[in-house]
């Protein structure tokens, strides 16, 4: 069943709005930068993209509406002909054809531009080209445009359309205005439509749902026909007729009893009358509402009348359909919508009829047999008398025997539950894992055995001949102790003597400390000066120290000393005894007044009596005590001992500035300035 | 409850004590403390990580193979409880070990011996090339016995005389 859904129509875009997002698309979509350097043949294909471009997306939007908007002579005739009430069918087609138009004549200008652009000679023809193109595009748009706005109001109306299926079951209810359809609807269907005291409070077709005996019946609201001449009916006069038309559908026909309506009875039936041919074939029931404002006994003769005669054209529906004529029940029926009195009984009473109208409308038509054809019950014909009953296997028969017993069992059985509960509950008892352990004997099943042992797992070293394996172990273990007795004794007899010992002891002293002294020589070589031996400072290599070391290897140190004192105070000894002047070419080793200048005043100079170290003396030379003085000092600064030592000396102690400026402070590119 | 053995040392790991890692194979790595799981993390072999037993075990320093070691073996399949057996296998556990430890302990003497030999070779090789720093050759032919000579400060000082100054 095909439903009837026009809320999925793409929505249809104003003129405007149509030429405005077409052209934005364009713009967005294909490339925009061109330069006129480029080669013309780039620009005239740039210019022909754009053109066809748009004419391509005029062409998709457009078709989507053509195919959007539904054919009014393809769909069912229902849809169509209310269509057609409501919009006219001919305006309708007309702008749909109107659109057609439009975009056959934008295809065939973009095809015409496109072949103005193939010898398009500049940038600027190109442009203009296709700027023509795309400006009668708009053009026609832009006059197509009211089109565009009826088609748009027409979806609007179109989406909110009831949704009705023309081919399911479906109850209509018909009648004058105010009779008390909308009310009736109302109370059978989840429905919710208005209900007003004035008349033509239903505007168009309303559609509600209701079940009976586990079917689905449509129940559609009408608004109120006026007894008119069929020409003069205005729009949703026709929308109801228009459902009772094409709609095989149970009718009901509502009678107002009460006349509060605003019509009377005798209006009523002749509008009956004049619409009963568009009752053909549909079962009618005449529902006569608002009893409770007048019973149906009550009304008067000449009413009366014209309802049977009313009973009577219905009757005429029911035995054309094959039931009995006699029915009365179904066919008239009395109700009050607002007591609810026999609301349920009428709709009973249609479903029930419209059901066996189709029922047997379906079983009259060839369709049924290819329904019934799809079932079929095989059942194997019977042979011979013999009974074969189902065969169950043994086994399965005593399972299911032994499940009865059991489940019977289980509800005897005590439970480990029960026993935790009799026995203080779930904190206090804690049932015991091991009750039904099986062993060899009983009272094994409370040992505690230990998991762990010294460091290892007992598991792993059980072992049912364990003991064997450890006697043998054990014998394993007094045969290597035995042989590791023997293997002590063997002593090799290369034995140092104590002698030996002593003097390898101090050999190793010696090296271990001559390694260290290399050590720490090697260490300090940057910050310790290096100086030659002839100056050595701390006095470590003496004429005593040789001695030592000498004696200590046990040789005589006594020529040694004396030759190399023979070299340094062999030489003084002689100049003591013969104090002429041959002092000079000798070497000083250590000794005092290794200055020349020095010596030579300190020997011409005698020491009777002792002076004033500044006062002249008449043979020396000298003018005065200044000049004296002077000379000495002059003297004593050239014979200034050398600093060979290398060392730092006040000169070298100076810190110009103890707290630098650019030390103590401004921040650091890296790091931290906690510590500077 | 188990004790387990830490993947990269080799030592037990106690419950309550260190990490267990699985890995996506499903395999399970045991550590005894983050020493040992930072080792691993690291990706450092501990056959080459010098106080692991992988180590000790593959460089002939502890023990390799031994009938005591037959006696631990992970079983998957659970004894039926005999209290006999338990018995005798608490008894026999202990003296395992110590027949374990004994041979552990004489695993070591042995290689710790053998360097007497090399020792006394090098002792006396450094006597005979050194001998003449702590005795002068010529008195050692001298005097051939190897009884080191007293050290003696015998240097003599006539100094005195040289000190008086010109006059």
């Amino acid at each position: 069943m095909v439903q009837y859904n026009f809320k999925k129509i793409t929505v249809v875009p104003t003129g405007k709005e149509f030429i405005d997002i077409i052209l934005s698309r364009t713009q967005r979509r294909t490339p925009t930068q061109v330069h006129k350097g480029y080669a013309i043949s780039r620009l005239r294909q740039f210019y022909m993209r754009k053109v066809k471009f748009t004419q391509q997306n005029f062409h998709d939007k457009l078709s989507t509406i053509i195919e959007d908007f539904p054919r009014l002579d393809d769909i069912h005739p229902f849809y169509g002909d209310l269509l057609h009430v409501l919009y006219n069918k001919d305006h309708y087609k007309l702008a749909l054809g109107q659109i057609n138009t439009a975009r056959n004549l934008i295809g065939k200008i973009a095809k015409d531009y496109v072949k103005l652009l193939k010898y398009g000679d500049s940038l600027y023809r190109c442009k203009s080209l296709k700027v023509a193109a795309l400006g009668r595009m708009c053009t026609v748009i832009k006059r197509v445009s009211p089109s565009l706005a009826y088609l748009e109001q027409i979806r609007q109306h179109m989406a909110r359309l009831p949704s009705i299926d023309p081919n399911t079951r479906t109850i209509l209810i018909c009648g004058y205005p105010n009779v008390g359809k909308s009310s009736f609807i109302n109370k059978i269907t989840r429905a919710d439509v208005d209900v007003q005291p004035y008349a033509f409070t239903t505007k168009s077709l309303f559609v509600g749902h209701t079940d009976y005996e586990y079917l689905r019946y449509q129940v559609i609201d009408t608004p109120g026909i006026l007894d008119r001449p069929f020409e003069d009916r205005n729009i949703i006069e026709m929308c109801s007729i228009t459902a009772l038309a094409h709609l095989r559908a149970a009718v009901l026909f509502f009678l107002d009893i009460s006349g509060s309506c605003g019509y009377s009875i005798a209006q009523q039936a002749a509008l009956f009358h004049s619409i009963k041919s568009l009752f053909m074939n549909k079962p009618l029931i005449i529902v006569c509402n608002k009893t409770d404002l007048q019973p149906l006994e009550g009304i008067s003769e000449d009413d009366m009348k014209l309802v049977m005669e009313m009973k009577a054209e219905a009757l005429k529906t029911v035995i054309g359909q094959g039931g009995e004529p006699t029915d009365d029940d179904g066919v008239l029926l009395k109700m009050s919508t607002l007591t609810e009195d026999g609301v349920i009984a009428v709709k009973n009473a249609a479903c029930a009829r419209l059901l066996d109208q189709r029922v047997e409308s379906k079983m009259k038509s060839k369709r049924l047999s290819e329904c019934l054809n799809r079932f079929h019950v095989a059942m194997p014909k019977p042979r011979d008398q013999k009974e074969r009953p189902p065969c169950i296997p043994q086994a399965v028969l005593e399972a299911k025997a032994k499940k009865a017993e059991e489940t019977a069992e289980k509800e005897k059985r005590k439970l480990e539950r029960d026993i935790e509960n009799e026995n203080g509950g779930a904190g206090v008892y804690s049932a015991s894992l091991k009750k039904n352990y099986i062993l060899a004997h009983d009272e094994w099943k409370e040992d505690p055995m230990p998991e762990i042992l010294d460091g290892h797992n007992v598991y792993d070293f059980i072992d049912p001949d364990i003991l064997m394996r450890l006697e043998e172990l054990e014998r394993e273990e007094n045969v290597l102790q035995g042989l590791e007795a023997d293997d002590d004794f063997e002593m090799d007899g290369a034995e140092l003597t104590p002698e030996e010992q002593a003097a390898l002891a101090e050999i190793r002293k010696k090296k271990s400390l001559l390694i260290q002294q290399h050590r720490i020589k090697k260490s300090t070589a940057e910050s310790r000066p290096t100086v030659p031996r002839k100056f050595d400072k701390d006095k470590r290599f003496t004429s005593e120290r040789m001695g030592r070391q000498l004696s200590s290897l046990g040789l005589d140190p006594t020529m040694a000393i004396d030759r190399a004192r023979s070299k340094s105070r062999g030489r003084k000894r002689e100049r003591s005894v013969s104090r002429g002047g041959y002092g000079d070419d000798s070497m000083e080793v250590d000794g005092e007044q290794a200055n020349k200048k020095l010596r030579l005043r300190s020997r011409s100079a005698s020491r009777s009596k002792s002076r004033p170290p500044g006062e002249v003396v008449p043979g020396e030379g000298y003018k005065d005590t200044a000049q004296k003085t002077k000379a000495i000092k002059m003297a004593k600064s050239s014979s200034k001992k050398r600093n060979k030592d290398a060392r730092r000396g006040e000169a070298d102690r100076v810190i110009p500035t103890l707290r630098p400026k650019h030390l103590f402070s401004g921040k650091r590119s890296i790091g931290k300035t906690d510590r500077r | 409850m188990r004790l387990e053995k830490c993947w990269f040392c080799s030592s037990t790991v106690y419950p309550g004590h260190g990490i267990q890692f699985v890995r996506n194979d499903a395999k399970i790595f045991r550590f005894c403390r983050s020493k040992c799981h930072k080792n691993f993390k690291m990706k450092r072999n501990p056959r080459k990580v010098k106080w692991t037993k992988a180590y000790r075990r593959l460089h002939g320093k502890d023990m390799t193979q031994d009938a005591t070691f037959e006696f631990e073996r992970k079983r998957n399949r659970p004894e039926r409880y005999d209290r006999n057996v338990t018995e005798n296998t608490l008894k026999a556990i202990k003296k395992i070990d110590k027949v374990r430890v004994d041979r552990e302990a004489r695993h070591h003497a042995k290689r710790m011996k053998g360097k007497k030999a090399q020792l006394h070779r090098e002792a006396a090789k450094e006597l005979e090339q050194s001998i003449h720093m702590v005795k002068a050759p010529s008195v050692l032919q001298k005097e051939p016995s190897l009884t080191l000579p007293k050290t003696k400060v015998k240097v003599s000082q006539p100094q005195t005389e040289d000190n008086r100054m010109e006059e």
